[in-house]
């Protein structure tokens, strides 16, 4: 496995987003396949994240004063870990294990395998349930850690997202703030053409969120939508509508049109890590 | 058609009712008003981390004597079973012990999967309270919840306990909110009936206990066919029939020692007895515990709920034509044995 360039302390989100993209496509590579699209469609949100918004600390992954950060769409491990190597909570050294039996960086999401997995995914519309009993959990203690979710734009034909939409409301959980990614791909197609559910904003508007959507590739907006969200009003909670594009920053798989579940050959591996490195910033 | 009873002397037929927040206390019976919500109270005083939930079946789960008590303390979550035990599992996760109730069939139906990946797999504090298990509403099977032991039984990290009466009930509240890790409890609410204090019973997480001894039966139970078999025994008095009962509150871990040393007494039938159906539950249960053991008892009966869905009426009239009742049972057991 090829070294990474050594780790500057001001590293820059840009920097932060290329590393956790290579780390993904790195782990694809030891499978041969698996969510490598939604990976790369979600590093711009979890760069700025693991190293703008929240707090954490490497050496301690269950500090009582860390933001807690729940990954309801499981399948999103490998985008995760990927943020978790690059914050120094996983070792790099693992890499190579993702997915392999025994591996503590499993193909989806659990709590008990990985350090700074918070929750067990895979089954959909979980997290927003779980957050809302970490926020309210949270407030008893009296603590200013915030509860950051992330979840698929697929999981909103879960009943469950809008049951616990409604409590974080109902119980005014402003230390909820949930990201959706809208990729516009689920297992059997378009997400818009499998379930309607735009318009979102003015849905979880008139549900009593702040809302904030952005195109969740654009790094600047990414930053400022989670730095809005954060001083958002008291007594909301706060979701951010993150459009994305599956594949990102790799354009063969941006054109892909299949690419929920991807196989790629060996050869394309190192096509696709070439295509991050010409992409990365200077 | 349908046999309708004949007219009373109004003229107009006098129905059985089937009042959906029947009580299961027979009449002239001891009973204690909601103790599961007194019991609560009393184990939050002294454990300052419990915390109260209900999907809006609070007063229906004798929950609002701790949420009067403790207002701060209670979330109501509203009309949403996968959202109380997502959040069940997120206060739990926060270093609370969460006391979640709903009714039995809403937690094993309607949840599992929130049940199975947020509280079980994540093995959380979370105590999941439940009313109405079993055949204990004449409603039909909306609320019947026939299978829910198996459900739970078969979930891995989960306990399953079966109270008899508010005696028992008032002993395990403590004793789960002390116990680490997921518990599902039947709960009996209302004015639940007393009969196990005369016994000198007191309950242990995990442990089986031989209310009675005697030679020519024995009946292994859980849940309200404890109290069941107990007015049984007491009536098989009168034929000189002397039969022991062994109480199973715990499904699950199941105290397999204690079910083998009494099975392996010679000479006496078993009779396994459960509200519940006869798929998946404590009777299969002690039968392949009795297999694997190589126990051979003199014999075997299985006296619990067909493999079908029951019929919506009055309690009594279903617990009589479904053979959980003393009546039922005590006929069946007096056949059984010649």
């Amino acid at each position: 496995m090829a070294e990474a360039a050594p780790l500057l302390p001001n590293t820059s989100l840009a920097d932060r987003a290329y590393r956790i993209r290579r780390n993904a496509v790195l782990m694809g590579e030891v499978q041969g396949q698996g969510y490598i699209a939604q990976a790369l469609d979600i590093a711009d949100v979890l760069a700025v994240a693991y190293f703008h918004a929240m707090r954490w600390r490497a050496e301690d992954p269950d500090w009582e004063g860390r933001d807690r950060f729940l990954l309801s769409n499981g399948h999103y491990a490998i985008a995760l870990y990927a943020a978790l190597i690059e914050a120094g909570i996983v070792p790099e050294g693992e890499l190579e294990s993702y997915g392999s039996d025994d591996s503590r960086l499993p193909m989806s999401g659990m709590a008990s395998y990985t350090p700074g997995m918070e929750m067990s995914g895979g089954s959909l519309g979980l997290g927003l349930s779980i957050a809302v009993g970490r926020a309210l959990g949270l407030k008893r203690k009296g603590s200013d850690s915030r509860v950051y979710t992330l979840f698929s734009d697929g999981e909103l034909g879960e009943g469950s997202v809008w049951e616990a939409i409604m409590a974080a409301a109902q119980f005014g959980l402003d230390n909820m703030i949930a990201v959706v990614d809208v990729n516009n791909m689920q297992a059997d197609g378009p997400s818009t053409q499998v379930t309607a559910f735009e318009p979102l904003v003015d849905k979880l508007e008139a549900f009593g969120w702040w809302v904030r959507r952005i195109d969740g590739n654009d790094l600047d907006a990414v930053r400022d939508a989670f730095d809005a969200a954060l001083a958002a009003p008291e007594g909301k909670p706060r979701m951010i509508v993150a459009d994305t594009l599956m594949g990102k920053g790799v354009p063969f798989l941006e054109q892909r049109e299949k690419n929920h579940f991807i196989r790629v050959e060996a050869h394309e591996w190192r096509l696709a890590l070439d295509a991050l490195d010409a992409g990365r910033p200077a | 058609m349908i046999a309708r009873p004949a007219p009373a002397a109004s003229g107009k037929p006098r129905l059985t009712t089937s009042a959906m927040i029947a009580s299961i206390a027979g009449e002239g019976q001891r009973t204690k008003p909601a103790p599961f919500g007194h019991a609560l109270v009393e184990a939050a005083r002294a454990r300052p981390g419990i915390v109260g939930m209900t999907a809006d079946l609070g007063k229906y789960t004798d929950l609002h004597i701790f949420a009067k008590e403790f207002p701060d303390r209670f979330y109501q979550m509203g009309m949403a079973e996968q959202n109380l035990f997502g959040a069940a599992s997120g206060l739990a996760a926060e270093g609370f012990t969460a006391f979640a109730t709903t009714y039995a069939v809403f937690a094993t139906r309607r949840a599992y999967d929130f049940i199975h990946q947020t509280i079980a797999e994540e093995n959380r504090d979370v105590k999941i309270v439940v009313a109405l298990p079993g055949l204990t509403s004449g409603y039909g099977p909306s609320h019947q919840a026939a299978e829910d032991l198996a459900l739970m039984r078969a979930m891995p990290n989960m306990t399953v306990i079966d109270p008899c009466d508010a005696h028992e009930i008032e002993q395990i509240v403590p004793a789960i909110a002390d116990h680490k890790g997921p518990v599902y409890m039947r709960l009996l609410r209302g004015q639940v009936p007393l009969v196990l204090d005369e016994y000198g019973y007191s309950f242990e997480l995990g442990k089986a206990k031989l209310l009675r001894d005697g030679a020519d039966a024995l009946f292994i139970t859980s849940g309200l066919m404890t109290m069941r078999a107990h007015e049984v025994a007491e009536r098989l008095k009168a034929d000189r029939i002397d039969a022991a009962i062994l109480h199973v509150p715990t499904i699950k871990p199941l105290d397999e020692a204690a079910i083998v040393a009494a099975a392996a007494k010679t000479g006496r039938p078993v009779f396994v007895m459960e509200n519940h159906t006869v798929i998946g539950g404590l009777g299969e249960a002690v039968a392949s515990t009795l297999l694997r053991n190589r126990v051979q008892p003199a014999g075997w009966h299985h006296i619990g709920l067909p493999d079908a869905f029951l019929d919506a009426g009055a309690l009594p009239t279903l617990h009589d034509r479904y053979g959980i009742s003393v009546e039922a049972v005590t006929a069946r057991v007096k056949a059984a044995l010649g």
